[in-house]
């Protein structure tokens, strides 16, 4: 062996013990029954959580819209902004994620809540007075939760876009402006294509975790509406053991997962390789 | 750049390591315990006596502590989980007999919690707190009087009401309300309840468990059901908040002192629940946790105004109401697990 492919030893040994177990471990689970023996029973049972399924879609879908309207302009501005400035705010980009993200959420819990920070505000300079009401309805509502995830995973969608047209290469740019492009076609038949892969990794690493999202529809959503990662969490650390049922939707979510990146790779043929961060 | 990336990872996970050497010379226990259920100043105390290092740990339900338990892969000494949790470990297997001989304090504790139905010759636990289920309110939003379950379930708090996030607690509060043993496995009877919850569901503000604490003490929501040494912890906060033992009864917990299966430190977890029973040490968690001690000589030592706190020490005319959790069959527990998901999705 030499020396290369000794350095990777350990990393191997991490991705075997840390992910290639834990996802057979899964599979096995799924298809296992309290009593130990072979079933399809678990899927058969996951027919009732249609609801669950489809609001988790939903709102990790509009999640990412929302974070690729906000993301690209301002990944946009940013690359064409100084260096300096470019460090500066890709550190304040950052700055948030050093802050644990429970205590981040419960800092919104506190925001949205009807005696909380806006409504407050709204109270003092009487709004609500004008309005009529004693409090606008803002947590425990699908939008906090989307807020939460907007909030939490923006960051994941800057950063690849940002990193992608930062290094496009200019000369391309000057051509399209040489051959008569005005600035808008500049844009949509040269930056936004060539950007496309940190769109793409972007969209990736946006709609993935806001799928499996769960604490965030707890504390800004009341509990009251479930998504998919709090019924896996209930399955597993909750009132409603059942880790079989658990690693079932575990594996759907996965193959659903896996679905949409195909797909997403698809779109994406022919372009450089996604950039990761 | 890369490296010192690596380096951040690698210290964050050394960090994450338990403490594996100490200067304990007498080794350590490892105690895991409810959230915000002990004055965590007793451990250098028994630390100062015994030269035994406690590393301790939270989880926040019963459930919880269950699936980590059967889980493994977790080392711990000394659990405290409350009355139906310990007779379901006690069947499954889970829990170590205690050596009595070790814990010579047992002798402080009030034979009333002894012996109970969950640990009928009380070989496996040692009881460490008490108290009832009960519901908290806001006397500055709610100017009626509140006596009884019913409350939780009244459109007119829409909005305001707070719901156990646990399958067993808030299945109590609608089985209590409608009158039913709250150990019932009459499957049309949890069905009832179920309705019941469902009906509710559109009413409360959320299901939550230690959030309850910054939600009713700041006012954002005006009632829900909760333990008495919280509702307690809350009202010395909040000097709106009343607490009230529902008229119609309601639960009666006992949480105990356990020593899992195969805990590597027996004697030192012994050492540790005899620790917790001596009269000056039960005062001083008390003063933190809010919850009743059931040693009759902290009891006893106590100002004659905490004895008659009616929150903390529940006369026997209202015990005799409420009922303790027993532990559910199989089948039951599943079927509560089911429902449990079906209403929370």
């Amino acid at each position: 062996m030499n020396r290369k492919r000794i350095s990777t030893v350990p990393y191997v040994i991490w991705m075997a013990l840390f992910v290639v177990i834990p996802l057979l471990l899964i599979v096995v689970y799924a298809f296992t029954t309290k009593d130990g023996g072979f079933s399809l029973e678990n899927f058969s049972e996951l027919g009732s959580y249609t609801a669950v399924f489809i609001r988790s879609i939903v709102l990790a879908l509009t999640a990412t819209v929302i974070c690729l309207v906000i993301g690209y302009p301002v990944s946009y501005i940013l690359a064409r902004e100084s260096a300096s400035f470019q460090r500066i705010s890709n550190m304040l980009i950052m700055l948030p994620m050093w802050i644990n993200f429970l205590l981040r959420t419960y800092a919104w819990m506190s925001i949205l809540e009807n005696t909380g920070m806006i409504n407050r505000f709204l109270g003092k300079i009487g709004v609500l007075a004008l309005l009529g009401v004693d409090h606008i309805q803002l947590i425990n509502t699908n939008g906090a939760v989307i807020l939460g995830m907007v909030y939490n995973y923006l960051p994941f969608m800057i950063l690849p876009i940002f990193s992608v047209i930062q290094r496009l290469d200019r000369s391309l740019i000057e051509a399209a402006q040489d051959l008569g492009a005005t600035g808008f076609q500049v844009f949509t038949k040269v930056i936004f294509p060539l950007s496309l892969p940190g769109v793409l990794s972007g969209i990736t690493m946006v709609f993935v975790p806001s799928i499996s999202t769960f604490a965030i529809s707890k504390l800004l959503g009341g509990g009251t509406s479930l998504l998919l990662g709090d019924l896996i969490e209930m399955q597993f650390l909750g009132g409603a053991k059942n880790p079989y049922l658990g690693s079932a939707i575990s594996l759907i979510m996965m193959i659903m997962v896996m679905v949409c990146m195909l797909i997403m790779n698809r779109f994406g043929e022919g372009e450089e390789e996604a950039v990761m961060l | 750049m890369k490296k010192i990336a690596f380096l951040l990872v690698l210290c964050a996970l050394i960090s994450l390591l338990p403490a594996c050497s100490s200067n304990a010379p007498n080794g350590v226990v490892n105690v895991y315990n409810w959230g915000e259920n002990i004055d965590e100043s007793i451990f250098k105390d028994f630390q100062k006596k015994t030269g035994i290092k406690v590393n301790y740990k939270t989880y926040q339900s019963n459930e919880q502590l269950y699936a980590v338990l059967k889980q493994g892969g977790v080392n711990y000494d000394v659990i405290i989980p409350s009355d139906y949790m310990i007779s379901r470990m006690i069947e499954e297997d889970m829990l170590e007999k205690i050596d009595f001989a070790n814990v010579p304090n047992i002798a402080n504790i009030d034979p009333q919690y002894l012996n109970q139905a969950f640990d009928p010759a009380n070989e496996y636990s040692v009881p460490y707190t008490w108290g009832v289920t009960g519901i908290i309110y806001n006397t500055a939003v709610i100017k009626d009087e509140i006596t009884d379950w019913d409350a939780l379930f009244n459109e007119k708090y829409k909005g305001q009401i707070l719901q156990f996030d646990n399958s067993r607690d808030a299945f109590s509060t609608a089985l209590f309300y409608l009158g039913y043993d709250a150990n019932t496995t009459d499957k049309s009877e949890i069905d009832k309840a179920y309705d019941l919850l469902l009906k509710q569901k559109p009413l409360l503000q959320g299901y939550y468990m230690d959030e309850m604490y910054d939600k009713l003490e700041s006012g954002e929501a005006a009632i829900g059901a909760y333990y008495a040494g919280d509702a307690l912890q809350m009202m010395a906060n909040n000097e709106d908040l009343r607490f009230v033992i529902p008229a119609s009864g309601s639960n009666w917990f006992i949480d105990a002192m356990c020593i899992p299966k195969g805990a590597v430190n027996k004697e030192n977890a012994e050492a540790f629940i005899n620790f917790m029973c001596e009269t000056e040490i039960c005062l001083k968690n008390m003063d933190v946790t809010c919850y009743a001690t059931p040693s009759r000589t902290a009891y006893e030592a106590l100002p004659s105004e905490i004895q008659q706190n009616e929150v903390m020490f529940p006369s026997s005319e209202i015990l005799n109401k409420c009922q303790i959790f027993i532990n559910l069959p199989f089948d039951t527990l599943d079927y509560y697990s089911k429902l449990w998901t079906a209403l929370k999705s």
